[in-house]
């Protein structure tokens, strides 16, 4: 018998004893899955259905409602932008360039990640509240941040600021600096260069981290809840308004609007999804080469 | 190469100065701010506000419950990603797909669907119920809420890694002798090791810090169920920023060090 026919009769056995192991595993997996996933899901659409679909539309556009996903919206559609250049030009500065303090810089920038948000909101009613730092002078000059809109949008862009930049600093440090090297070699100016090599090579990688920044900014809860004030129709986001809802025992509502949320974030899951085999393409396409 | 010479690629002023200035404006200057105000307070009343019974309670439950929470995640998310990357089988893309489910839902969805879950009444609460005991309400119910929002820290940090070990290396092992247990010790553990103790860090911090998917399953009662980021929520309601301050000051404290302390022992089995 040739050595390669006992690996593979040793590695076949080995197999066949992993067979329960593996069936074991599988389980597991489809358990954990059923319990942890799929259950919590099915039950926000159950308790919001439960009387029909009538009380579960009267939810969604009653006013309180409206006002709080016109707030939710306003939020993500400043944090993401703002904090989308902010990842562009720290995954640049850190990735193209060699410079001292480099690991302290990324350590910084993951900083809100290892925060709670409780602590986030805390910060900005020390700075702007009341009591604050800051708030004899706002009160003079008439500006309300905290228990106001400023002060919601100032939490979110605070829990929200490392994920473009995270996902795009490992993806530029892998690509390099030759391209853009050749580019401005061959005569591209700084801005030639960003749109037509390093863009388009990031492109997936960036779309990836706005869509995940979007999910945590359309959901943050506690940064926020500190700072809203909980004023209906005026400082209330979606999740503050399923929180209010909650506690008046209003449970069809709240699993209405909940509903909503969970409506949002399968999209943006099917959105990550998309990105991320985008991503997986392209890394394969360039290991062929 | 390029390290040294001058680089050709403009924008390093730009791009360093936006970025410094972006973050210290947004998240150092105000976290600054926290230790700042707590200076405000002389040693002996920031003693005594974060050694009283109350924080000292709700310290241990954050703590502790995080812990829980992350070790749980540990084997269930060396479960999930082992079954993701070494086996095909049905479902398995809908799986892949969900595990990412707690990242994107909002914390206060998960907090009132796990609540109605595991609520005496609720689906899989009642079964408790029925064994004498009780899960939302108790510190329990919080270890289950951490799971869910920190479950995909320890799969997506180990599936990379294990799906870049060569099954070969097992092979070669179970060939020469090595029991499948044998094979897990010391082949795959010290390969995994390293991202796992990331993914669990991850999963820690985050746990302590969670706010939105805890309070509903709470119960939130003093020196029971009270978590610490409630407390501080519970002493701006009350207007006293000092002790939020002292309270929010102590946090970041212990996680600094945990975390430190999770880091050294990362780099010792990394040289190891």
């Amino acid at each position: 018998m040739s050595s390669a026919t006992l690996t593979a009769s040793a590695s076949n056995a080995a197999r066949r004893g992993n067979a329960w192991g593996r069936r074991l595993l599988i389980g597991g997996a489809w358990l954990v899955f059923v319990l942890f996933l799929l259950l919590p899901l099915l039950i926000v659409v159950s308790q919001a259905l439960q009387k029909g679909f009538a009380p579960f539309f009267a939810a969604i556009v009653e006013p309180d409602a409206l006002a709080a996903l016109r707030l939710t919206l306003l939020a993500v559609g400043i944090s993401v932008p703002l904090n989308l250049v902010f990842g562009v030009a720290a995954a640049w500065c850190v990735s193209k360039y060699e410079f001292r303090g480099k690991s302290i810089l990324v350590t910084l920038i993951d900083l809100p990640f290892s925060v709670s948000p409780v602590i986030a909101g805390l910060v900005y009613v020390l700075l702007f509240g009341a009591q604050g730092f800051f708030g004899p002078w706002l009160r003079e000059h008439d500006i309300q941040i905290i228990f106001a809109v400023p002060g919601i949008v100032l939490a979110t862009l605070f829990v929200t600021v490392p994920f473009v930049a995270r996902e795009l600093i490992p993806l530029m440090q892998e690509q390099g600096t030759t391209e853009e090297e050749a580019a401005r070699l061959l005569g591209a100016n700084g801005w030639q260069m960003f749109w037509h090599i390093t863009l388009p090579n990031i492109k997936w990688g960036l779309i990836y981290g706005v869509v995940l920044c979007t999910a945590r900014a359309m959901g943050e809860f506690g940064a926020v809840s500190v700072v809203s004030g909980h004023i209906r129709g005026y400082t209330n986001t979606l999740p503050l308004h399923v929180e209010i809802l909650h506690n008046e025992y209003n449970h069809i509502a709240a699993f209405s609007v909940a509903s909503l949320l969970l409506l949002m974030a399968l999209f943006i899951l099917l959105l990550k999804q998309w990105s991320e085999s985008r991503i997986n393409r392209l890394k394969a396409s360039a290991g062929e080469e | 190469m390029s390290r040294r010479t001058f680089p050709v690629i403009p924008g390093f002023g730009l791009t360093l100065g936006y970025t410094l200035v972006y973050l210290s404006l947004l998240v150092l200057i105000p976290l600054g701010a926290l230790f700042i105000y707590a200076t405000q307070l002389t040693w002996a009343e920031f003693w005594a506000i974060v050694t009283s019974a109350r924080v000292l309670a709700a310290l241990k439950l954050s703590f502790g419950t995080a812990l829980l929470a992350a070790l749980l995640n540990g084997a269930i998310g060396t479960l999930l990603a082992w079954a993701l990357v070494r086996y095909t089988f049905s479902g398995r893309t809908i799986i892949e797909a969900m595990i990412d489910l707690p990242f994107a839902l909002p914390t206060a969805v998960a907090g009132i669907a796990l609540t109605a879950l595991y609520a005496p009444t609720g689906p899989i609460g009642q079964f408790a119920t029925a064994l004498g005991f009780k899960i939302a309400y108790t510190p329990l119910g919080i270890t289950l809420a951490l799971t869910f929002v920190t479950l995909p820290f320890v799969v997506r940090t180990l599936q990379p890694v294990l799906a870049d070990i060569p099954r070969e290396v097992e092979e070669a092992a179970a060939c020469l002798g090595a029991k499948p247990l044998q094979v897990f010790r010391y082949v795959l553990l010290p390969a995994l090791l390293p991202a796992w103790l990331t993914g669990f860090a991850l999963a820690f911090a985050r746990g302590v810090g969670e706010y939105g998917s805890v309070i509903f399953i709470a119960g939130n009662m003093p020196m029971k169920t009270e978590i610490l980021p409630l407390l501080i929520m519970v002493q701006l309601d009350q207007y006293n920023y000092a002790g939020a301050t002292a309270i929010g000051v102590l946090m970041l404290v212990v996680s600094f060090i945990l975390l430190l302390l999770i880091n050294m022992l990362q780099r010792r089995i990394a040289r190891a």
